[in-house]
């Protein structure tokens, strides 16, 4: 079975973003970038199905600026086998992301496809749950345990009141929640090897997909910031600030 | 404008967070509901009350019964030929479903979102709540999840709504729930707590973590909450976690112990009415969004401070 996962470049986690005096962004320029950190983790859990000899084959796929390759170089270090760029300059919205990947996978037949349940920049949370409606296919999100079985597989979810599993036809969409896995490190041999593994460059013309932005970002600006407030000294004075605001054990 | 707002329902109850959407979906027009679910006779009498509603769309049918976003979006996106906006709270029911229903329509959504301002502008929080975007919708029809602190909750209580039998759309086949394994605990739910106690990963175990959190959180009758560290190290369950991709939670008072306050954990509480860090480090960033800070040992501090509340 081949699996495919996406991967997207965005701002490195540990960044403070800064949003652009203009008001039309966030500055990424000179800003450290990385594999979203959801994503990783979709690398992983394929890595570990191959490892398992459930998957044969692992296809990563970006769709972003030329630098995305740096991204898919990293999953291919992990462990993928061979990567797509789709490569584009524009701010590709989840919905036309999810159309580019759809076209992927019908021509790739993957058993599964793997994604972040978010990318920390735009926050979406969309993706997955798209490319799963425009296939056709079953959608377990926000997975904490993938396990397969024939030709289901049974996606543990982390939901608001704790945990739910639910039992899927393949192929399927499977996003990413924090605790599926701790991504692996690529060693350094795996980097020198990534070189040279298979990265093939497309456009989103050469799928035919529609990528026009339906929303208009207006403009961005920064929250409202808190004030620091008191340090006190003592549970005593801790406990009169609370009894202040109105707090009664 | 006619708004179709996904009711989120557990035990034959109708979720908190659906409140606030019905009050997003006021501001854009006419408020109709959809009831999902098997047996759900007294979610769509208790949906129909709520304030402000007009119809109740009621589908009830086996397909349903565990929420499957397979079989939910396209009743969803089929009811929405007679709408011009689909809103569903961002829970993770929201949040699994909805997307699914903007691709079956050509829509991009337009997620968590945090005002209306206007018929197709919203404002939204990205890059972990660090910038908050003004959106416009070229879209006819809108998709959106609505972020429960956001809004004010609409009233339970005092509509007039009609309910209304929808089709069942079927089961598509394609998946099908196997169980859950949910927390069971007799504190507030995080997103509608007024008081929470959250821990970080100073605490050590998980032994530590409840016999120390617990009381306290007894005592002030608040819930429970961790930081992503607290939970990837085991100490509390997943839904404990407030942040950027757990909960986003505003009560009137988070007091914040042992947790340093990573940007991805302050873009989960930072709309807290009152915030209160106890650390052990003064330089803590938690303390720079702080209104009251103290700095000591957690381990003497929550002890002496839950026995003299």
């Amino acid at each position: 079975m081949k699996l495919l996962v996406a991967v997207k470049r965005v701002i490195d986690f540990n960044v403070k973003p800064r949003v652009k005096a203009d008001g039309s962004g966030v500055d990424l320029a000179n800003v450290k970038m990385s594999m979203n950190p959801f994503d990783e983790i979709a690398v992983e859990e394929a890595i570990r199905l191959k490892e398992k000899g459930v998957a044969t084959e692992i296809v990563a796929v970006s769709i972003g600026p030329a630098k995305a390759q740096e991204t898919l170089r990293t999953a291919l270090a992990m462990g993928a086998d061979r990567a797509i760029l789709i490569q584009t300059d524009d701010e590709l919205e989840p919905l036309a992301v999810a159309k580019l990947l759809a076209k992927v996978a019908e021509e790739e037949q993957p058993g599964m496809v793997i994604l972040g349940k978010q990318a920390i920049d735009d926050d979406s949370n969309q993706t997955g749950q798209m490319l799963a409606a425009l296939l056709g296919w079953p959608q377990g999100t926000f997975a904490s345990k993938v396990e397969i079985a024939g030709d289901k597989v049974d996606v543990t979810r982390e939901v608001d009141g704790g945990l739910e599993t639910v039992k899927l036809n393949m192929p399927a969409v499977v996003t990413t929640d924090l605790r599926l896995n701790e991504p692996r490190y690529a060693s350094l041999p795996n980097i020198m090897k990534a070189k040279s593994k298979p990265l093939a460059q497309k456009t989103p013309a050469d799928y035919g997909v529609d990528t026009v932005p339906r929303l208009t970002i207006v403009r961005v600006t920064e929250p409202a910031k808190r004030q620091a407030g008191v340090k006190v000294g003592s549970v005593d004075e801790l406990i009169g600030k609370l009894k202040a605001l109105g707090v009664t054990a | 404008m006619k708004t179709l707002v996904l009711v989120e329902h557990e035990g034959g109850k109708v979720r908190d967070a659906t409140l606030a959407a019905v009050t997003a979906a006021s501001k854009l027009g006419e408020v109709h509901l959809l009831v999902a679910g098997e047996g759900v006779d007294g979610v769509a009498q208790a949906a129909a009350k709520i304030a402000g509603v007009g119809k109740v769309h009621v589908a009830d049918d086996a397909a349903y019964g565990h929420g499957l976003a397979e079989n939910v979006a396209p009743l969803a996106a089929g009811l929405m030929a007679d709408h011009d906006a689909f809103l569903a709270p961002a829970t993770t029911t929201g949040k699994n479903i909805a997307p699914r229903v903007a691709a079956l329509l050509d829509v991009m959504q337009i997620s968590e979102i945090l005002s209306v301002e206007g018929e197709d502008s919203f404002t939204r929080p990205i890059y972990a709540g660090n910038a908050i975007a003004t959106v416009k919708s070229s879209d006819a029809k809108k998709v959106i999840t609505v972020r429960g602190t956001a809004f004010e909750k609409a009233a339970a209580e005092g509509g007039s709504g009609t309910i209304e039998k929808v089709a069942a759309t079927g089961d598509k086949g394609i998946s099908s729930y196997v169980g859950a394994e949910l927390s069971k605990s007799e504190r507030p739910e995080l997103t509608s707590a007024k008081i929470i106690v959250s821990g970080g990963r100073a605490f050590g175990s998980s032994e530590q973590f409840h016999s120390l959190l617990d009381p306290l959180a007894d005592k002030l009758k608040a819930g429970v909450g961790a930081s992503r560290a607290a939970v990837d190290a085991g100490y509390a369950p997943n839904d404990y976690q407030v942040g950027q991709t757990g909960k986003i939670v505003a009560p009137e008072i988070y007091i914040a112990i042992g947790i340093s306050g990573a940007i991805q954990h302050l873009a989960g509480m930072k709309d807290s009415k009152v915030i209160v860090a106890i650390n052990k480090d003064e330089d803590a960033p938690i303390f720079q969004v702080a209104d009251v800070g103290l700095v000591g040992d957690l381990f003497k501090i929550v002890p002496e401070l839950t026995e003299k509340l």
